[in-house]
């Protein structure tokens, strides 16, 4: 009996979490209680979630159950379906890596001016917030659990709030979380009037016509599209994920944004039901374009955290590329085909939290080391951080979707369930997909030249400041934390087939079919479609790859050649290289930045200050801010200098007013 | 799957990936020879990079004092990466168990590991050549590979396969004059052109840092370490020539493991491989090396071919 | 419709028709003048070829005659007429490129998805062939239109125009199997009528205003335009000072 099992290892998450959050408080008086009892507590609430995810992924069914809590009308109903296992689970494979890595890193705000109380107690909460909102069954509970959650980052975005741009930040994500949220209970909203309730068994059987479904899908897309960070939506990801502290931003790229990913799916997929393959190509593209942009974008940036906040743009662009090719599929009658790019989209949301996590968590010990986010001033750090390294290269190669490890698995999967677009009856949807996927490809190869670049520049050559040629290697629980997602990295690269077995009963709940095929051939070969179709075997190739380098090793390195002598770089004769000569991160992303520069806003000058020495200064801007964000703040101004004239200053105009609309209320009631 | 794990079908696997690491410096020899003789100079023998692959593995290697670890592990990676993909391209024989294991797009996804690791090593000891060959060499990639998978897709979308095998059966089932693989077959050879390094994109024969890409990564390595760079590079050469060779004009290869096929099969694609060759030779003796900033409209241009072929597929061929 | 099941003529029309679409995204994209004449003498050569083709299929043997007046006039005599006028209108070495030419393409794949999605509704199946090379005809049209937009020298719009005409007769033959002789003949000498006009005119609109650019006709209005600057953007600034 599974299910009650699931659903009390997800109450004792929850609760765990709370926990954490509650002891927190005490911090004020110890401030030692936020890393030796809250960030372990934490640590534990991660994997109760990951049991119960898996616990819910095993079972055959639903569980259910109604909390004590809520409206006196609507008791709150938790469910836990293979789906809200699937998130859970994704959520509680970060938390775990956090729960390790957080004492270590929490010690160093110890001595700080900043409050433990609130980094302990809001990150409890924040991972309460996420737990509730997938285990959520109606819209109330699902709606305060979101606010709880957007709240409690707003606070650890805010941390450090003496640093005005932190405040700044902090205060666009409220903003911008809000708008979202709006537009998520307005299609609550939608669905709420057909159906006859909040609950979700009600919406679900709601009988909508396809005008209203089609509103419905454009309020939840709006605002869950805006949460995940998609492009036009996207301004506040770059701001708020770089200036919450590591941890947290590991939490919020690799987790949040997938709770995001969440809603939307529950949305969509399973409250609305029937989907229309219109959806889908707005989906697609929409995911196309911010899978692009988000790459370009990172590729300029010199702060590392906001460049992986720019990727995390792109890699949500990813997922909801596959997303959309499956409402394409599921809503032209080709059920198989869709069910696949689903289960591409779900492996890109578990390998996305895996490594962006990694990232983070890296950036955050990087910080923890040099005190430096810029990569200009890195260099070096290989050879001083050995294991952070390490961890971070296994990150970058998983991010660049190379074969073996895990990134590479779900393109891989994303663009076979493209390639099945021969398939359609459309020549338009034929045609456009594979463009699509041309611009995936494109944003692949960006993603690579991305992360040579970070990994060139912050960790090999020399160091290009003092500091950075300090640093030392992080505490250990800082270095488990990052190696057990680099592990589940390669892991989930290796065995495919494993991962989308258990993934697989997703969709055979939400949308009655599932992957046969995937894993007929034994646990060896992946075949999505067929083996004639297309078949990947990782685990050989693994093997194949050791043999050979065991074989080029082995025959190489014997005889009077092993050797291996110590000598300067080449200099072309002139001086010895110093750390200046190295290519810069701005450097090395030129070639690309002059390529795709229309893109983006960016100025560049060259000047000579008093002292004759030169200057040479670059700014990056993002389009949207003048393309969207500008007209729509100039509209809302507008609007509100109208409104203003409200405010007359005069009491008997005031009283007026709530006259009228008294008025007016007794006669709408009436 | 069962056909494929026969002994037979991996020892001409084996065959073939040990086929690919002989055969690829056979094909350079060939090519500088004949571009030597096109530019009416002797040229050196035709075996001579035997020759310098045996002086540099039995010479020692030096390595910077800022190189890190990844230095040294760097060339074992790439060599290993591409010779794993070039085993997956069928050479003599059609069904492969390799074939099986990795498809086209796990090629292409081998082949960008390859990449990676090599623009790494370039940036790893600290010099400027290490960083600017890594620099182009990643936006010479990053324009190329949309317009490979475009023409890869084109292949796929009328074989309905990414296997290899599938697609090569295919095209020896029903013969019939597609323009989309027409243009494919245009798009792929302006990609291989840019992707092996050859002119117009990159001169692989230069070593000044204006006309650097591939070389300037490759500047700080000695010894066994850059034989095992120059000899990845010359079987990822021989990997394009194979792709373009066995998928477009197929015939003659091994559709069975009987002796007598393979040796037919062979011979036929040394033949193929040699006329390639040549036809590489007289294109890098009349055209010359482009400057970096151009390379972008030469890669849109095997873009739009690519893009040209989908359509035609879409439009010309399926037209339902 | 399978390629495969198709007479070798038939694919060889298609692989033609295709090629003719290569030539009309050459011609759009193409930078230096005299290589955007001699992809249109391509272009030329090649709708000769599918009239020959076709002509061979045996229905229409009058279409001999119309490949070789196609060929004369298309590939040869109206490409050398357009070369005499650069070389006296001193534009040889003229090289004229497209502001966003990325946009431009993308525009014009867009207007070839767009073409097939017009001729899609003629559903008959033995139609099918015909349909789609009616779709790329339409396809050159329109992309011979973008060009007249999109380029601003003269001499290159007047090859938009040409192409237009290209495509409007593949159409013709691939479809209808040509038209009358009569209809042809006419048709050609008045593409023929119209380069002359164009040379004489082009000489008059040089001396009017003193360049070939079609944007400067508007020398003949008043315009003006102001830009607004557009507040609050958010920017990442890399400031990397050099010592002396």
């Amino acid at each position: 009996m599974n299910a009650p099992v699931a659903l009390v290892l997800a109450a004792l998450a929850v609760l765990l979490a709370l926990l954490s959050s509650a002891v927190s408080v005490f911090a004020v008086r110890a401030p030692r209680i936020v890393r030796l009892l809250a960030m372990p507590l934490f640590g534990l609430a991660g994997l109760a979630a990951l049991a119960a995810g898996l616990a819910a992924l095993f079972q055959d069914g639903v569980a259910t159950a109604t909390l004590p809590l809520g409206l006196p009308w609507l008791p709150s109903r938790v469910r836990l379906d293979a789906l809200s296992g699937f998130f859970l689970g994704v959520i509680g494979v970060v938390s775990v890596a956090v729960g390790l890595y957080g004492p270590a890193y929490v010690r160093g705000f110890e001595r700080g001016r900043d409050s433990l109380t609130a980094l302990g107690g809001f990150a409890g909460l924040f991972l309460a917030g996420m737990l509730l909102v997938v285990l959520a069954d109606d819209a109330f509970l699902f709606m305060v659990s979101w606010e709880v959650m957007s709240l409690s980052s707003y606070f650890l975005v805010a941390f450090q709030h003496e640093n005005a741009a932190n405040r700044r930040a902090a205060f666009l994500y409220l903003l911008m979380a809000h708008i979202g949220g709006l537009a998520i209970l307005l299609g609550y909203g939608v669905l709420a009037s057909f159906g006859g309730g909040f609950a979700f068994e009600a919406m679900r059987a709601a009988p909508l016509t396809s005008g209203w479904a089609s509103i419905a899908f454009v309020l939840a897309f709006l605002g869950f599209g805006m949460k995940a960070g998609l492009v036009p939506l996207h301004a506040w990801l770059p701001e708020a994920h770089p200036a919450a502290p590591s941890h947290i931003s590991a939490l919020m790229s690799g987790v949040m944004l997938k709770v995001a990913v969440y809603g939307f799916i529950r949305f969509v997929f399973d409250l609305l039901g029937d989907v229309q393959w219109q959806w889908g190509v707005a989906v697609l593209v929409i995911g196309g374009v911010s899978a692009l942009i988000g790459v370009l974008a990172a590729l300029m940036q010199t702060d590392l955290k906001r460049l992986l906040a720019y990727s995390s743009v792109e890699n949500l662009g990813i997922i909801f590329i596959g997303l959309g090719l499956a409402l394409v599929f599921l809503g032209t009658g080709h059920a198989p085909l869709g069910t696949l790019a689903f289960v591409a989209a779900l492996y890109h949301v578990l390998n996305h939290a895996l490594f962006k996590g990694l990232l983070f968590l890296g950036a955050g010990a990087i910080l923890h080391s040099t005190h430096e986010r810029d990569l200009e001033q890195m260099g070096g750090l290989l050879r001083r951080m050995p294991w952070t390294g390490l961890f971070f290269l296994l990150g970058c190669i998983s991010i660049s979707a190379l074969p073996p490890f895990n990134g590479f698995v779900s393109e891989w999967l994303t663009f076979q369930a493209a390639l099945q677009a021969w398939q359609l009856e459309s020549g338009v949807l034929r045609s456009l997909i594979p463009i699509v996927s041309a611009l995936l490809a494109l944003t692949g190869a960006l993603v690579a030249a991305t992360f040579v670049k970070v990994y060139g520049v912050a960790f090999l050559g020399q160091a290009r400041s003092r500091h950075v040629r300090r640093a030392r290697q992080v505490p250990f629980g800082m270095r488990a934390g990052q190696g057990w997602l680099a592990l589940l990295c390669l892991l989930f690269g290796v065995l495919p087939t494993a991962v989308i077995g258990v993934i697989n009963g997703i969709p055979q709940q939400l949308l009655g079919a599932g992957l046969p095929q995937a894993a007929a051939h034994g646990w060896l070969w992946l075949t999505p479609v067929s083996p004639a179709t297309a078949s990947y075997s990782a685990p050989l190739v693994v093997v194949l790859l050791a043999l050979l380098a065991a074989t080029a090793l082995w025959s190489l390195r014997r005889g009077a050649v092993r050797r291996v002598r110590r000598c300067d770089a080449w200099d072309c004769g002139f001086a010895p290289p110093t750390p200046r000569m190295q290519y810069t991160a701005t450097a090395f992303a030129q070639p690309i930045r002059q390529v795709f520069g229309l893109l983006f806003h960016i100025e560049e000058s060259v000047g000579r200050r008093e002292d004759g020495t030169l200057r040479y200064q670059l700014s990056i801007g993002d389009r949207a801010w003048d393309l969207f964000y500008a007209p729509v703040m100039r509209a809302v101004e507008s609007a509100s200098r109208r409104v203003v004239r409200l405010q007359s200053g005069n009491v008997r105009v005031y009283l007026g007013w709530t006259l009228a609309t008294l008025v007016v209320l007794l006669w709408i009631i009436s | 799957m069962d056909h494929l794990l026969t002994m037979a079908a991996w020892g001409a696997a084996l065959l073939q990936a040990l086929l690919y690491a002989a055969l690829a410096p056979l094909l350079v020899g060939w090519i500088r020879k004949l571009k030597a003789r096109l530019q009416n100079r002797r040229g050196a023998p035709v075996l001579q990079p035997y020759r310098d692959l045996r002086k540099l593995l039995l010479k020692e290697a030096r390595v910077a004092h800022t190189a890190s670890p990844l230095f040294r592990v760097a060339p074992y990676i790439v060599f290993v990466a591409i010779w794993l993909a070039a085993a997956t391209v069928p050479l003599v024989a059609v069904s492969l168990p390799t074939a099986a294991i990795a498809d086209i797009i796990v090629l292409v996804g081998l082949l960008a590991l390859a990449r990676f690791f090599l623009a790494l090593a370039g940036m790893d000891v600290g010099t400027a050549f290490g960083g600017m060959g890594a620099s182009r060499e990643m936006l010479v990639s990053a324009l190329a590979e949309p317009a490979m998978l475009m023409a890869v897709f084109t292949l796929a979308m009328s074989a309905h396969s990414t296997n290899l095998a599938s697609v090569i059966d295919y095209q020896l089932g029903a013969f019939a004059l597609r323009p989309s693989f027409l243009f494919a077959l245009g798009g792929l050879i302006l990609v291989a052109l840019a992707e092996t390094g050859r002119i117009p994109v990159d001169n692989p024969a230069t070593h000044l840092e204006l006309t650097m890409i591939h070389e300037a990564m490759l500047l700080e390595y000695s010894g066994r370490h850059l034989a095992l760079m120059e000899w990845a590079a010359q079987i990822k050469l021989l990997l394009y020539g194979a792709l373009i060779a066995n998928i477009f004009f197929p015939w003659g290869i091994a559709r069975s493991f009987a002796p007598i096929d393979l040796g037919i099969g062979l011979a036929v694609v040394m033949l193929k491989l040699f006329a390639l060759g040549a036809a590489l030779a007289l294109g890098e003796t009349v055209l010359a090396k482009m400057r970096l900033f151009r390379a972008p409209a030469f890669l849109n241009l095997a873009l739009l071919l690519a893009l040209l072929g989908l359509l035609s597929q879409v439009i010309l061929e399926v037209g339902a | 419709m399978n390629i495969a099941l198709l007479p070798l003529l038939q694919q060889i029309v298609l692989v033609l028709a295709a090629l003719v679409l290569f030539t009309s995204f050459v011609l759009l994209a193409q930078a230096r003048l005299v290589a955007a004449i001699h992809a249109f003498a391509w272009q030329g050569a090649l709708v000769a070829a599918v009239t020959t083709v076709v002509a061979a299929t045996g229905q229409t043997p009058h279409l001999y005659f119309s490949a070789l007046l196609t060929l004369a006039l298309k590939a040869l005599l109206i490409p050398w007429m357009l070369h005499r006028l650069t070389r006296r209108l001193a534009l040889d070495r003229h090289v004229e490129s497209l502001r966003r030419p990325a946009l431009v393409i993308m525009a014009a794949v867009a207007l070839v998805i767009f073409s097939y999605w017009l001729v899609l509704p003629i559903v008959q199946q033995e139609l099918a062939y015909t349909r789609n090379i009616v779709a790329i005809s339409l396809a050159v049209v329109l992309i011979g239109l973008l060009m007249m937009v999109f380029r601003q020298q003269a001499v290159a719009q007047v090859l938009g125009f040409m192409s237009m005409e290209n495509g409007l007769f593949l159409a013709a033959v691939s479809a209808t199997a040509g038209m009358p002789l009569v209809v042809e003949l006419g048709v050609a000498f008045d593409v023929l009528v119209a380069m002359v006009l164009f040379g004489v005119f082009f000489f008059q609109i040089r001396e009017s205003i003193d360049s070939l650019d079609v944007d400067r006709l508007n020398r003949l209005t008043e315009t003006t335009e102001e830009d607004e600057a557009i507040p609050g953007r958010a920017t990442t600034s890399v400031v990397a000072g050099e010592g002396g």
